[in-house]
């Protein structure tokens, strides 16, 4: 019988059926649930598979690519954003090249529904010269995880997954097929293929170069991209991954007059293309994320029209859908009734009895001496705290980026300069910015709200629990300026009586609110009181 | 047949419930299903909603486009009206009256029982007090989802059987209080559809 699946968990079977021996990620929607599910699956556990979780995204892919390097299959998870902080391990990993087979999942998030942009990971794929597979149904999630470790391994190179958020979060069925043996352990034939020494990696990226052509041959056969014909050449289409769908919505096999091109495995299978330019009038490129094929045909082909998100025939930005789709060919839409004027906007809010609201409060207090535009913070649910009523935070921009913004924004002069970061979010990227600041003595006050969960992702065990002021001592900070309060309303006016004498003292100071995350102390309860009645 | 539901309410009041409730229903009867859905920082609070498609026959996109849905099942009644554009003219609105006012400019609830009542095809209910009637205020979703049952291409014992697949671990009496919800909605739907 085929199981419900959302494409993450249709993904994590794949990878499990594969014979995967280990994942290794740091929690980011909308990839977090590959994870999840096999942390909670009965058969991982039964089959020993490594899954817990990693301090970021790069630790992640390192240890994915040590596990493979010792002959396991690997696989690393993570959101686009993920693999920004991974890009140091991912595009020299295309170098060394991989021994057991390796995966690297990148989920995008078109549309920013739940991220700061939407960069396109096919990009880092061809970036660093390795195939990237795109899913267009949850049953190809399924068999792409599952097919694409002997990818890795025939090609000797790590193979990117790119899932979009519809995929990664949308369910239907998936037939699965019989569970592979985990690789046995085994070393690299060539015991220096790891060694990126410049006469070894000039050695190892030549061989990258000439695989290149086979990696093109295999996208020109592979059953996940497909030529299908039709009767009329005015046009034919490039629909990639997911848009496939949508076209497919707007006109199904049976009804489609024109040529198309099902993208699903890169580097783009040129051949296909150059027939479809042959033979139609114009192309119309269908892609989620940027205008990667796009850009990539223009180059080479010159004399056919193509079309797309660059000649405005499809928005630049935004995710596509069916009806975004239908306008491109010109087909008539046919909207229900307009959104009454009643209705009001519902943007996500921290929940009743969150710590934060306790740590905005006071710090909001405080911050009237000195007015606003001091606060930076950083990627968590504590971001909420950019919206009113707080209103108190003027920066989110990457993971970590808080304490480091705020000890540039104190060298320039504006201070005293605040970082607020989560506890999660800390063990990722602020560690290292805290070592900097302790070695200029930078006059900034962090604030490490601590809710010991990684909560905006749905609440995963945080590598910094119980960690924290160790932390900041062993790297330098003062322990008189190391407070840690427990954020509730009785305990307002001490909050704001320690923010305000930090705030004035001219090294690094470290306030620690913590208490658990309402959400999973509520959750907790639930689990105990369960355990407590069997 | 085919189903494009739209269901939706805030983060946190479980419209998932509904939906695994008749995703077990469609794979019961053997159909395709696809299902998209909310997950990461809109279910804090925020809005939520699920594309929910059912068909005998393979589905090809993971949004229902707009315009085609069938039915708008909302769990809150403003959140019901954010989502019209997607309802066909011939589409059902099936929602909740009990608003969740977690800002601070809801609108008056006059306001928008004028709106829902403008609609041709209506059902509104109130799935709380119903549920909490029936001694399980929990089972609010699941009056929902039995007053959506009449206006849905499926056999009302799919829907029970679904409700038995996913209630059944949890014992007689849960399924029970669940069928019971379900029997709830759907008579109130029969007896007060426009």
């Amino acid at each position: 019988m085929q199981k419900l699946l959302l494409g993450d968990e249709a993904l994590a079977q794949g990878a499990i059926d594969g014979g995967l021996s280990g994942v290794y990620a740091y929690p980011g929607t909308p990839s977090t649930e590959i994870t999840e599910y096999i942390q909670g699956s009965k058969q991982a556990k039964d089959r020993k598979i490594r899954s817990d979780w990693s301090a970021n995204e790069k630790t992640a892919m390192e240890a994915a690519l040590g596990m493979s390097y010792a002959g396991k299959r690997s696989m690393s998870c993570m959101k686009h954003v993920g693999m920004n902080v991974a890009a140091d391990c991912f595009m020299n990993a295309a170098v060394t090249g991989v021994n057991g087979g390796m995966l690297t999942v990148a989920a995008d998030d078109p549309g920013m529904h739940s991220s700061q942009n939407e960069q396109d990971s096919r990009y880092f794929a061809k970036f660093a010269l390795v195939p990237a597979l795109e899913p267009s149904s949850q049953q190809e999630c399924y068999d792409m995880a599952y097919e694409g470790f002997e990818l890795s391994e025939k090609f000797n190179v790590p193979v990117m997954i790119r899932l979009t958020t519809r995929i990664a979060h949308s369910r239907a069925g998936v037939a699965t097929r019989e569970t592979k043996k985990q690789n046995e352990i085994s070393l690299p034939k060539d015991p220096r293929q790891y060694v990126l020494l410049p006469g070894i990696a000039r050695r190892n990226y030549k061989k990258l170069l000439s695989i290149q052509a086979e990696l093109e041959k295999a996208s020109e056969e592979s059953k996940w991209n497909k030529y299908f014909d039709g009767k009329d050449k005015s046009k034919g289409v490039i629909a990639c991954g997911i848009a496939y769908n949508y076209f497919r919505e707007n006109y199904p096999e049976d009804k489609c007059p024109y040529p198309v091109i099902k993208v699903s495995q890169y580097p783009l299978p040129r051949k296909m293309v150059e027939k479809m330019a042959k033979e139609v009038k114009e192309i119309i490129v269908l892609e989620d994320g940027y205008p990667l094929v796009e850009e990539q045909i223009k180059g080479f082909l010159a004399k056919e029209p193509v079309r797309g998100r660059l000649d405005g025939t499809l928005p630049r930005d935004g995710e596509l859908n069916p009806a975004i789709v239908a306008a491109a060919f010109g087909l008539k839409i046919n909207p229900g009734a307009d959104i009454p004027a009643v209705v009001a906007g519902r943007p996500p809010a921290m929940c009743t009895g969150c710590s934060h609201i306790d740590m905005y409060t006071a710090l909001k207090e405080v911050m009237q001496k000195y007015g606003t535009g001091r606060v930076f913070s950083d990627i968590g649910c504590y971001t909420l705290g950019a919206l009113p009523p707080y209103g108190v935070i003027n920066s989110c921009v990457d993971m970590g980026a808080s304490i480091t913004m705020a000890k540039g924004a104190a060298d320039a002069g504006l201070i005293p300069s605040v970082a607020v970061i989560g506890d999660s979010t800390f063990a990722h990227s602020g560690i290292t910015g805290l070592i900097d600041a302790v070695r200029d003595k930078s006059p900034i006050t962090i604030i490490i709200s601590d809710n010991e969960s990684t909560s905006m992702t749905g609440g995963q065990d945080s590598s910094a629990v119980g960690i924290i002021e160790k932390v900041c001592e062993a790297v330098g900070v003062d322990p008189e300026h190391i407070h840690v309060l427990l954020p509730l309303k009785k305990n307002h006016e001490e909050m704001v009586k320690v923010i305000s004498r930090e705030l004035e003292y001219k090294g690094v100071s470290v306030i620690i609110p913590r208490r658990e995350c309402i959400q999973k102390a509520v959750r907790r309860k639930k689990k105990e009181a369960k355990e407590k009645k069997q | 047949m085919k189903i494009d539901l739209i269901l939706c309410g805030v983060g946190g009041q479980g419209i998932l419930s509904i939906a695994a409730a008749l995703g077990a229903a469609a794979l019961r009867n053997n159909l395709y299903l696809k299902q998209a859905e909310t997950h990461g920082m809109s279910q804090r609070g925020g809005d939520v909603v699920s594309h929910m498609r059912i068909s005998d026959k393979p589905i090809h996109s993971d949004l229902i486009p707009i315009g085609a849905a069938d039915m708008i099942l909302s769990v809150e009644p403003m959140e019901a009206l954010r989502y019209l554009p997607f309802l066909s003219p011939k589409g059902y609105v099936v929602t909740n009256t009990t608003p969740f006012k977690n800002i601070p400019n809801y609108p008056s609830e006059d306001d928008i029982m004028k709106e829902l009542k403008k609609l041709p095809n209506v059902v509104i209910i109130d799935a709380d007090t119903i549920a909490e009637e029936m001694g399980s205020k929990r089972s609010m979703n699941i009056v929902m989802l039995g007053a959506a049952a009449p206006f849905l291409d499926m056999p009302y014992e799919s829907f029970e059987n679904g409700l038995r697949d996913i209630f059944g671990r949890k014992g007689d009496d849960i399924v029970n209080a669940n069928l019971a919800a379900l029997k709830a909605g759907y008579d109130f739907s029969m007896k007060n559809r426009k």
